[in-house]
């Protein structure tokens, strides 16, 4: 313990931390309360001398929103098919690389790859993979090549092309692509982290599984995914979270439009939505989406503890 | 189920380019007897850990053969063998209860070995009950006391009634009291259900007061096999005179030379019939008795009571340590004055070893070395 008379220098160390802390994390968090419950709160009618009464309208007008709905589902969707489905993914592939000798560092790295290069220049890679034509935005008139690779594959294989994500493509098949995406794009972290879980825990209890005459199946699931348990419950919960901030993916896929030509903003996110009410100096309504998606992230993670406190403690 | 071993060897090959291989266990050759308790005894890193694991089939050996009873089991898997493995951190499951952890072998059971819910449970507090933790089922490993942790991993280990129970230093992470308490414990319940066990240690005191017989091991390589009074009493080598004993046996240089042991100018033992030659003398802490006439001449530095006995510290130019430590009676004591102590040595408590090959030469009135393994 710092002696209480020496206790004002800690402070003075950390003043100037703390005075940054307070301008740029603190007073915007409280700036962002502050507008999200003054009534039709406005920047540019604020600077012009306007006061607004308080009140929750900014709220019920964000929830009545149509628009605002439909990216609430978007991210739902996203967040609980993807979440589930990289960190299972994550945990076959950890287990596979562990278990093998030779090659382990170089597809340690190869998986490692996506974590480290740009989200945008990858949804852009995914964009072409998937078109349908050698134009972006596609209309009917336009001759249709099939030029993305993977309708290339579909069609070697005597398939049919899909529309993934050009004018007239479905809600289902948009949605198929960003779970791809955002899937392959989590993977790296959650392995990076399962691997090391993984390496951690002692050899010995393999052993002791042998001679107990357990089966391999048996071994991944009554002693790896347990042992595995703070692991999991960290990349699961940071995972929600990351989901439920999506964004940048689908503007790497779709660009700034958010959806197929024929039906913008159709992807739209939670996030998305508070940027594009910035966008139309709407910081009133922002504000109260920026808390309403805090809200869910604070109630998901609770759950999140909660589970894993259950399971994971041992 | 009696448990042979045949030539067994392991050599783990060195990874870097140019080392040597290690040879951990180097033809192991021995019969344990069913129903017996036979302490694995030697210094760490002699290759017990290794061998245990080539029972149990954790490791497969290099070469050499394992048998259960009449069955060749060196091919099979750790599981297809019947043995129950207790390991040096005992390896619970941290994220089971007790009642889990002695149950999950017995979820493993399969075909005609498989046993229902309530089967499962029966035996789960059975085995608990021998090891005397069926208050603590519901608790998790980490809430256990080591005593109780070890109790816990010999319950799991006997769940499934093995045929051969293996203990690699079960008592290691125990204080001396605990270790003291437990090792009782293994031996009566080695006692109750007369299972063939194995119990690895390095601690020489452990082996000798519980187990049937004693393997001592060395790099490797088996020194000698037999009864722990046998072993003690007539050691094959210099290296297992000086490893079995508290304190330990008083290593000399000494020679034999016509027909007599000789510690410098001291004539301590007869050595009639043994040809001329440069040897260890080693004596054993109880084997020197106090006399005025004796032969051994040492300086006396200090006598320490311990109660019953008193133990006399010496020290002889001979001695290859610094100080001879000799165990008398109390009421011997009278005897010690001035600065020189003699002693005569008792015939069976005093050996010698060949100066270079460090094999023990049996002197006139000993006992041959029980079961010595040549070589
Ligand atoms: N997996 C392994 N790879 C290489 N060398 C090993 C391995 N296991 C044990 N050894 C070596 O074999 C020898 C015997 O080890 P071990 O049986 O564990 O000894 P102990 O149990 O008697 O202390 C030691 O020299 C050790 O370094
Ligand atoms: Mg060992």
């Amino acid at each position: 313990m710092v002696e209480s008379k020496q206790q004002w220098k800690a402070w003075v160390y950390l003043l100037p931390c703390l005075v940054l802390l307070a301008i740029f994390t603190v007073w915007p968090i409280i700036n962002t309360v502050r507008m999200a419950f003054l009534e039709n709160y406005n920047g540019l009618k604020e600077a012009g001398g306007e006061t607004f009464r308080f009140g929750i309208s900014n709220f019920t007008k964000v929830l009545e929103y149509k628009r605002f709905l439909q990216c609430l589902k978007t991210t739902m969707l996203l967040c609980v098919i993807t979440v589930p489905v990289s960190t299972f993914l994550a945990l076959l592939i950890s287990v596979a690389l562990n278990s093998i000798k030779v090659l382990q560092k170089p597809l340690q790295t190869i998986f490692f790859l996506p974590y480290v290069t740009n989200a945008i220049a990858i949804g852009m890679v995914f964009a072409a993979m998937f078109n349908i034509v050698g134009s972006f935005y596609g209309t009917e008139n336009e001759i249709v090549v099939t030029a993305g690779i993977v309708n290339n594959v579909i069609e070697f294989f005597g398939g049919t092309r899909v529309n993934w994500i050009n004018y007239g493509s479905t809600y289902l098949a948009n949605m198929t692509v960003m779970v791809i995406y955002i899937v392959w794009n989590a993977l790296p972290f959650k392995i990076l982290i399962l691997l090391s879980g993984l390496q951690s825990i002692n050899k010995q209890y393999y052993d002791a599984a042998k001679v107990d005459g357990s089966s391999k199946g048996r071994i991944f699931w009554r002693i790896t995914v347990p042992l595995l348990g703070p692991m999991l419950a960290y990349v699961i919960i940071t995972g929600f979270i990351g989901g439920f901030k999506e964004y940048t993916s689908i503007v790497g896929i779709f660009g700034a439009s958010m959806g197929p030509a024929h039906d913008a903003k159709r992807l739209n996110t939670m996030v998305g939505f508070i940027y594009d009410a910035l966008a139309s100096n709407q910081q009133g309504r922002a504000s109260a989406a920026a808390i309403i998606l805090f809200g869910i992230i604070l109630v998901v993670t609770l759950i999140n503890l909660r589970v894993s406190n259950r399971k994971v403690h041992y | 189920m009696k448990v042979v071993l045949q030539n067994l060897t392991k050599i783990f090959p060195n990874r870097k380019k140019g080392g040597e291989d290690v040879v951990a266990v180097n033809d192991f050759t021995f019969e344990i007897p069913d129903g017996k308790l036979v302490g694995l005894l030697g210094p760490s890193g002699c290759g017990k850990s290794t061998s245990l694991y080539m029972i149990c089939g954790l490791q497969k050996p290099t070469s050499g053969k394992i048998f259960f009873g009449d069955i060749d089991v060196t091919a099979l898997e750790p599981e297809s063998r019947g043995v129950g493995l207790v390991f040096q951190n005992y390896a619970l499951y941290p994220h089971m209860t007790v009642k889990q952890n002695i149950l999950y072998p017995l979820q493993n059971l399969k075909g005609s070995d498989k046993m229902t819910k309530e089967q499962m449970l029966e035996r789960a507090v059975e085995v608990a009950k021998i090891v005397q933790i069926d208050e603590l089922l519901e608790r998790k490993p980490h809430e256990l006391s080591g005593g109780q942790q070890q109790r816990v991993a010999i319950a799991r280990a006997l769940a499934k009634m093995p045929r051969v129970l293996l203990l690699d230093e079960p008592l290691s992470n125990l204080d001396a009291r605990l270790r003291l308490q437990t090792r009782e414990e293994i031996r009566r319940i080695q006692r109750k259900t007369g299972i063939t066990t194995v119990f690895v240690t390095h601690d020489q005191e452990e082996a000798m007061s519980i187990s049937d017989m004693i393997v001592v091991m060395k790099k490797g390589v088996v020194q000698q096999i037999g009864a722990p009074q046998a072993v003690y009493d007539s050691p094959a080598n210099l290296f297992v005179a000086k490893f079995l004993g508290t304190p330990p046996v008083n290593v000399f240089e000494g020679e034999v030379k016509s027909g007599k042991v000789w510690i410098g100018e001291d004539a301590v033992a007869d050595a009639s019939g043994i040809a001329d030659r440069r040897v260890w003398v080693g004596i054993r802490p109880e084997g020197f008795i106090l006399d005025p006439d004796g032969p051994l001449h040492c300086d006396l530095k200090a006598v320490e009571v311990m109660g019953r006995d008193v133990s006399v510290v010496s020290g002889n130019a001979n001695c290859t340590a610094e100080m001879v430590r000799s165990i008398i009676d109390a009421d011997q004591r009278k005897h010690i004055s001035g600065d020189v102590v003699r002693f005569a040595v008792k015939p069976n408590k005093i050996f010698i070893f060949d100066r270079e090959s460090e094999e023990r030469i049996v002197l006139p009135g000993q006992e041959k070395i029980a079961e010595a393994i040549e070589g």
